[in-house]
């Protein structure tokens, strides 16, 4: 997939993306996260009932190479994990936004969701770390 | 990236390949082009390139040039002919490992030396110490580029681009050729278990060879190969890999290499007491094959626990793209190195059930 970070997602600076409805966040990696670790091969979620915290480090994903902590955009219960990306980790790197969600979390301070910051933003701070 | 690492003569063509470069040992190499799984399967599956002149060569010549490499390398140059080449390891007086070798017999006058990057001037250092003057020993590694051609389809490619009867050299023995129109050694040996050569040619040449192997290869599946991948194929078949699973604490009886000590040859050579001790008494530790029964995959220095404790580490692990599942190598107590023992390797603070599993994790 060629790069891009659609329009309509959040974005950490830990390469995060996340979609909110009805007080669920749905969360994954951006394309960023993928194309630098390379080949995905192993993929660690929590399950359903799980809490995360945002900024904390909730699962792993590890390339041939390499092992990459993955951090929580927000705060709350996990209340679906993706199991077929756990079993197919290379549909992070194929389609990272749509089959490679990975949790989804319902929400327990949505205020959280300001800290996140937009497309434009997160390209501008991509450029920025590229130097 | 800094600017005091060093590049090898085929940095642009890496750069103009879109290869993702990295600090690795001192220099700048690729690690990836396309990706480290379809750089692995195109080696497996057709033939790959790889850029390995950040190795070093040393080469010893003049009337006792053989006499002296067989006194501090354990495997024994008496023992092959001119045009072999052996494995081995070079040993220090308490018989642990300098580095790991491959030694070119071109005659008893003239024998060449394939040594790791990391390793170049220690053992530089320590083969004209060992030397004397006995023989001249010269560091030539920066004369020469290395390119590894390597997979099923590397015999065809390399025959594309010289008049030398590339098929009739033998794994482990070499022969002198023009590639393209190039002097080169053409070396059947490797490091990914695949059937494949080793070029070695001039510096200033190198960049000839490697487009001229890409062009001729297209229709041979031909792609360049990072690092990556070569870590990934070596540890596939087990080879070990200098500073993870071999160094200067470990012994080649523990690391799985007592064919390469050949204790019963004429010479005496740098190691060799320490050595009859190992063996006369058994390593204690083994290098062994772990396959995770739980999941995860098992990477360098993980904790290796047997009921609990800590027995052990991981050396090397990773996924192995060909055999799809984790592979990895940890040292043991020689007790818990049968194949099938029950062991637990710590992944990120949790214990997971895993198996001593018999080497090569592919068998070719």
């Amino acid at each position: 997939m060629d790069k891009h970070f659609p329009e309509d997602l959040k974005y950490t600076k830990e390469h995060e993306w996340c979609s909110v409805a009805d007080g669920v966040a749905t969360i994954g990696i951006t394309w960023h996260a993928q194309d630098a670790l390379g080949d995905i091969v192993y993929c660690e979620l929590p399950q359903a009932g799980e809490k995360v915290s945002a900024g904390e480090a909730f699962g792993v994903v590890e390339s041939v190479k390499a092992v990459s902590d993955l951090y929580s955009p927000v705060t709350g219960e996990v209340v679906e994990r993706n199991d077929a990306i756990m079993e197919k980790p290379e549909g992070l790197n194929e389609d990272m936004y749509g089959d490679g969600w990975m949790i989804r979390v319902k929400l327990s301070d949505t205020s959280e969701l300001d800290a996140l910051i937009s497309k434009a933003d997160y390209e501008a701070f991509l450029a920025e770390e590229e130097g | 990236m800094t600017e005091d690492l060093k590049k090898t003569p085929l940095h642009a063509q890496h750069v103009e390949a879109g290869g993702r470069m990295v600090p690795f040992a001192g220099f700048e190499m690729p690690v990836q082009y396309s990706g480290v799984v379809d750089e692995h399967k195109a080696v497996r599956e057709a033939v790959g390139l790889f850029d390995v002149s950040h190795m070093g060569e040393v080469e010893f010549t003049g009337p006792r040039a053989l006499e002296v490499v067989n006194r501090i390398i354990t495997n024994d140059l008496d023992k092959i002919a001119d045009g072999q080449a052996v494995y081995t390891v070079m040993c220090n007086e308490g018989g642990t490992i300098i580095d790991d070798l491959v030694v070119y017999r071109f005659s008893p006058e003239r024998i060449f030396i394939c040594v790791n990057a990391a390793n170049r001037d220690k053992d530089f250092a320590w083969m004209k110490e060992q030397a004397g003057d006995d023989c001249e020993v010269k560091d030539v590694g920066d004369d020469y580029a290395q390119i590894a051609v390597q997979g099923p389809n590397a015999e065809q490619l390399v025959a594309r681009l010289t008049s030398t009867d590339v098929a009739s050299i033998g794994r482990y023995w070499f022969a002198t050729g023009e590639v393209v129109d190039v002097d080169a050694i053409i070396a059947r040996t490797g490091y990914t278990g695949e059937d494949g050569f080793e070029l070695y040619v001039p510096a200033a040449d190198a960049p000839k060879v490697w487009n001229a192997l890409l062009e001729k290869g297209a229709d041979l599946g031909v792609k360049p190969a990072g690092l990556g991948a070569r870590d990934s194929l070596r540890l596939e078949v087990c080879y070990p890999l200098y500073g993870n699973d071999i160094d200067d604490t470990t012994n080649p009886y523990e690391a799985g290499l007592a064919w390469v000590v050949k204790l019963k040859k004429a010479s005496d050579f740098v190691g060799k007491a320490a050595l009859e001790q190992v063996k006369a008494e058994g390593p204690k530790r083994k290098l062994v094959g772990v396959e995770l029964v739980g999941r995860g995959i098992a990477r360098q220095h993980y904790p290796v626990l047997v009921n609990g404790e800590k027995v052990g580490e991981v050396t090397s692990g990773t996924m192995g793209p060909t055999v799809s599942k984790p592979v990895a190598l940890a040292y043991v107590p020689a007790e818990h190195a049968a194949v099938g023992t029950e062991i637990q390797v710590e992944v990120r603070n949790k214990p997971v059930d895993a198996k001593v599993a018999p080497k090569p994790f592919l068998k070719k």
